[in-house]
């Protein structure tokens, strides 16, 4: 195969030791990447929607991960196969952009080679399959732009948001919850957003987790918790109007960076040696006492000494608090944080309302919250739950809910989720083929065939009969002229995604789109898969 | 493999199975756990030993669900699951650890009849959402709460510690355990730092001889030639170097060109440290504590001022003294009026066993206590440790939410009863889930009475006949072997303890029930470090 010849007949070598390499090449290439991407969507599309099923993952240490979220999922899989690493970077890329709708960008993908596979049985080109993809994706998009709806909310009517927010975690294992949970996030979004930039900084949104309690118990603070306590076990639990100096320099003796030695070869140089060091201790200590600091939160560790010399001065103090943690500190409490002590000034302090060390459980877990800060511009997201593995997976549906909810504040437009808006764009995209003379028509018919298999696979994991519902569905759409018939997963009795409070991002779902047509051009523009075989 | 055209999707060795099969994998592998631990619950549960596999092949031996399930080397993802809660459960309570896996396990059991009886997933999901609401509902009905009469919660707590003690290895002292346990608590005045009541274990006599100090002991020997007795002592407890004190600021160095200069500088040395004991012994002390160690030269100076050095107390050790003797521990010694002193009674050394230990009695605060443990044997000893454990974590966590349940199975027993008719009011197929959930409720009882060599099957029965009466008090008397009153026979449990089993174990099997593919990855290699 990899041998061609001259002009002048000369046989010539083109894939060096091609016989340690396996070839795959043309339509066989192509078939095999589809059906490696198919069977990675095949693994998610059982998650899809409210009542998707979970995924159990054993990592190669053994752990335990349980969730539905589809990055999750394809980032801990392992997968070895070249295009199902094509599959996991595209759940990852609407991970990154998008935050939510993981599943569903991959089922989508998975989708659309099924149905360009078809095609090209049939002897159409991949890159005129490709190129109708792309037409179709196009005319999806600017559909979805049409039906999207506008809503209003702001800083007070937060419900909106909190439906949507609702949507996102129904299909999560917390979603007993949803509720509580939603308005968390979209509380937690409220306060750190910036609302005239219509930017959302989630860096502000600390999500931290402790075992134990019930998911119930989760609250949103606004302030910072810090898993640390005081460095000694006698400092004041509670300090009230706490000034905060935030330093990132240890109370411990200098090191300088530059290589040195101190040579004592006189009783004289070992004294005062010695009492520099005791003042050096005493100085650190008292510069802070000076400026006016009632709490030390520090990056790095103190000396026995100097332990003993804060809670002798009555200067509660907090050690090896991690470098994140200090920057949120720092921009809740308004503070500035200090590198040396000598710059030290009563400005750059932080201030906080009320800082309190917390015990849990009937180990010595404690954590250190630090409440009405004098800038409430950093929040944090505290997740209860009763194992390991549930506090991890709620964390992950916070994240997604946050995401969305900063979506919305940056772009509020909405589309009717429940398989709504793919159903719509189906259609549009089925009405729009017949105008198109080249064989692209077909590629396009087949988008919207692909589009329907969202519905469809949240009517099967709902328990629904999918051909069935989802014709029922799509008739609905085009007889009323209304696009927000959906799935209905619930069992609720109407299939109005609206009445229903079933809302999805705008964005969110162009980019699934997009995301998705792309990565199925990439797959099928390969005609020729060189990989070494093994040995 | 997965679909024919691709050969490998996955790397080599990981592995993937999908629904019925995942299912089934879950549920087998967390009931094989469940039955497990079910032999130790109850009264009337067994110990199990446990072998480890390190140097020494050490030996324990229990019945603490959660001590079990983490020696356990486990592959199966779903019992990692139960496991994990059987964890928590210890953490957060520190009781109930085997009642929650074998609720969990059985709430899977219930579920894979269903499942088998084409009923979806989620379906039983939902109705065991709704069972378990209803079930804490009806535990919320019927609760008791004494807190504002101090005499009826403290038996109320009595009661609860017999409870726990009764299934342990100290059951046979339970009345005594539950005593000490109680005063330990007590003392804590609310505050569920248990870190405070210290525990020593010491071989030989028997579990009867274990006592409550009120005072503090500690497990170190007094410095040669120092008093060994001290009245209205001035503590110091301290945590600094008094071996070599050395120079701190980085890159010094001692570097001398002769013998002489040698000398002097170990007479500075030398004359640094007697300082600092100077220092020390001004601020009016007669006996000192610290955490490091103290070098021969400045213990002589102590024993010269007729103090009495403590070196080599850990960090527990200080800080659980400076609490209780209300002192600071101090690293530094320049302003000794400022500086807070710990005080005592009386220090002296005590002879428990063949073993000496310093005893602080008579002292300020009174938080903390220690419980001297004696035993025949060291599996005893840490047995009982663990129970004791449990009893002052079940103890310290009702002090704080005071709410009391009846035990002996009635606390099941009234949520079946809830849950039973929850099921018949609710229409659909979730009642079947409902129903389920109640069954594995009654197997909680069923078990205990199991372990007891009891006829199950008809103490059950009657103990549903006598629940079907408005307000029984009816449980299980593994003792006599029949329905009793429990309110009579005295046998209590912490709500609180209740409501964490019964939602960590919904939770678990509910986040099972909802796996439909485990994927498992290759195992990482290990390198050979040989």
């Amino acid at each position: 195969m990899a041998l061609a010849f001259d002009e002048y007949g000369r046989p010539f070598i083109i894939l060096r030791e091609q016989e340690s390499k396996s070839r795959l090449r043309g339509l066989d290439a192509q078939k095999a990447n589809i059906a490696a991407g198919v069977a990675v969507s095949r693994i998610l599309r059982t998650s899809l929607g409210p009542k998707g099923m979970d995924k159990m993952l054993q990592s190669p240490d053994g752990d335990i991960t349980i969730t539905n979220d589809g990055a999750t999922i394809l980032e801990q899989m392992d997968v070895d196969n070249q295009i199902g690493k094509l599959m996991v970077e595209l759940s990852r890329s609407q991970d990154y952009e998008i935050g939510d709708g993981t599943t569903g960008v991959v089922v989508l993908a998975g989708a659309l080679l099924q149905q360009s596979e078809k095609l090209l049985e049939r002897g159409i080109h991949p890159i005129r399959v490709a190129e109708g993809f792309e037409i179709s994706s196009r005319i999806a998009v600017d559909h979805l732009e049409k039906i999207a709806h506008k809503f209003d909310f702001s800083a007070t009517n937060i419900e909106p948001l909190v439906q949507t927010c609702m949507t996102t975690l129904s299909s999560k294992i917390v979603n007993r919850c949803k509720r509580s949970l939603a308005e968390i996030a979209v509380k937690s979004v409220m306060a750190v957003a910036d609302l005239e930039r219509k930017d959302v900084n989630l860096d502000l949104i600390k999500v931290e987790g402790k075992v134990g309690g019930k998911l119930e118990d989760t609250e949103l603070i606004y302030g910072i918790v810090v898993d640390k306590d005081m460095s000694h076990p006698q400092m004041p639990k509670q300090i009230e109007d706490a000034k905060i100096a935030i330093l990132t320099c240890p109370f411990e003796p200098p090191k300088p960076k530059t290589k040195h030695k101190v040579d004592i070869d006189t009783v004289e140089k070992f004294q005062t040696l010695r009492k520099q060091e005791q003042k050096y201790f005493d100085d650190m200590v008292q510069r802070c006492k000076d400026v006016g600091a009632t709490l030390v939160i520090c990056q790095w560790g103190f000396d026995d000494e100097a332990n003993h010399l804060l809670m002798h001065r009555n200067l509660p103090a907090v050690r090896w608090v991690g470098g994140v943690e200090l920057e949120l500190i720092a921009i809740a409490t308004g503070g500035r944080i200090v590198p040396r002590f000598q710059e030290l000034t009563p400005e750059k302090l932080g201030k906080a309302g009320l800082v309190r060390e917390k015990a849990f459980g009937t180990t010595k877990d404690r954590m250190l919250y630090i409440e009405h800060c004098a800038n409430s511009k950093a929040v944090t997201v505290f997740i209860r739950g009763g194992n390991k593995m549930m506090i991890e997976e709620t964390k992950r549906s916070i994240h997604d809910a946050l995401c969305v909810a900063r979506n919305l504040i940056r772009n509020n437009s909405i589309v009717y989720g429940g398989g709504a808006a793919e159903i719509s764009c189906s259609i549009a995209v089925e009405a729009a083929a017949d105008k198109y003379p080249g064989v692209e028509q077909y590629a396009i018919r087949a988008f919207a065939d692909a589009l329907d298999s969202v519905p469809m696979a949240l009517a099967e994991n709902s328990g629904l009969q999918p051909i069935e519902t989802l014709s029922a569905v799509k008739a609905q759409q085009i007889k009323e002229n209304n696009h927000c018939c959906g799935i209905d997963c619930n069992d609720t009795g109407t299939n109005n995604m609206r009445e229903q409070n079933v809302f999805e991002t705008l964005i969110g779902k162009q980019q699934q789109i997009l995301l998705a047509t792309q990565v199925v051009k990439m797959i099928l523009k390969i005609d020729d898969v060189i990989s070494p075989s093994d040995y | 493999m997965i679909t024919c055209g691709v050969e490998k999707l996955f790397k080599d060795e990981a592995t993937e199975e999908k629904g019925e099969r995942a299912r089934m994998a879950s549920f087998v592998g967390a009931m094989a756990i469940a039955d497990l631990v079910k032999t130790t619950l109850g009264p009337k549960g067994m110990d199990k030993i446990l072998q480890s596999t390190g140097r020494g092949h050490s030996v324990t031996v229990t019945n603490d669900g959660a001590t079990i399930l983490k020696s356990l080397h486990i592959d199966n993802p779903a019992a990692k699951v139960l496991i994990d809660i059987s964890k928590v459960q210890d953490d957060e309570v520190g009781d109930g650890t085997t009642s929650v896996v074998v609720l969990a396990g059985e709430l899977l059991r219930e579920a894979e009849k269903l499942v088998g009886s084409k009923i979806h997933p989620m379906t039983i999901i939902s109705g065991y959402r709704m069972a378990a609401d209803c079930a804490r509902r009806a535990l919320l009905d019927r609760v008791k709460d004494n807190k504002d009469d101090a005499e009826k919660f403290r038996s109320d707590l009595m009661r609860i510690a017999m409870t726990t003690l009764s299934s342990k290895i100290l059951s046979q002292d339970k009345e005594h355990f539950a005593k000490l346990a109680v005063d330990a608590v007590m003392r804590l005045k609310g505050s569920t730092n248990l870190e405070s009541i210290q525990i020593i274990k010491k071989a030989g006599g028997s579990l009867k001889d274990s006592f409550l100090d009120e005072g503090f002991i500690l497990d170190k020997k007094i410095g040669l030639g120092q008093p060994k007795r001290i009245e209205n002592a001035n503590i110091l407890v301290a945590n600094t170097a008094m071996d070599t004190d050395k120079v701190k600021i980085y890159g010094a160095r001692v570097r001398v060109d002769s013998m002489a200069k040698v000398a002097q500088i170990e007479g500075a040395e030398k004359e640094k440290m007697r300082e600092k004991v100077q220092k020390i012994i001004g601020h009016g002390i007669n006996c000192f504590v610290n955490r490091q160690l103290i070098y021969n030269f400045p213990e002589e100076l102590f024993a010269d001022a007729g103090i009495l050095a403590i070196e080599h107390a850990d960090f527990d050790g200080i800080e659980r003294l400076a609490l209780v003797t209300g002192g600071e521990i101090a690293s530094t010694f320049d302003n000794p009026e400022s500086v807070k002193l710990g005080h005592c009674k009386l220090i002296e050394e005590i002879m428990i066993g063949e073993d000496k230990l310093i005893h602080f009695s008579g002292v300020e605060m009174g938080q903390a206590c220690t419980i001297v443990l004696r035993g025949a044997s060291f599996h005893v000893l840490d047995e009982a440790e663990r129970s004791l454990h449990d009893a002052l974590c079940v103890l310290s966590q009702t002090v704080n939410d005071s709410r009391v349940l009846l035990g002996g199975g009635w606390p099941e027993m009234v949520m079946a009863k809830a849950v039973d008719e929850l099921a018949r009011k609710t229409p659909g197929k979730k009642s079947h889930a409902i129903e389920a959930f109640s069954r594995a409720l009654i197997a909680i009882p069923t078990t205990i009475a199991d372990n007891a060599g009891l006829d199950s099957a008809e103490l059950v029965a009657q103990l549903r006949a006598e629940h079907h009466k408005e307000h029984s008090n009816a449980g299980i008397d593994v003792i006599i072997g029949s329905v009793g009153d429990m309110s009579e026979l005295g046998i209590s449990e912490a709500f609180k303890v209740k409501q964490a089993v019964l939602l960590s174990a919904t939770e678990a099997a509910e986040m099972i029930l909802r796996v439909d593919e485990i994927i498992t990855c290759a195992p990482r290699r290990r390198e050979d470090r040989m």
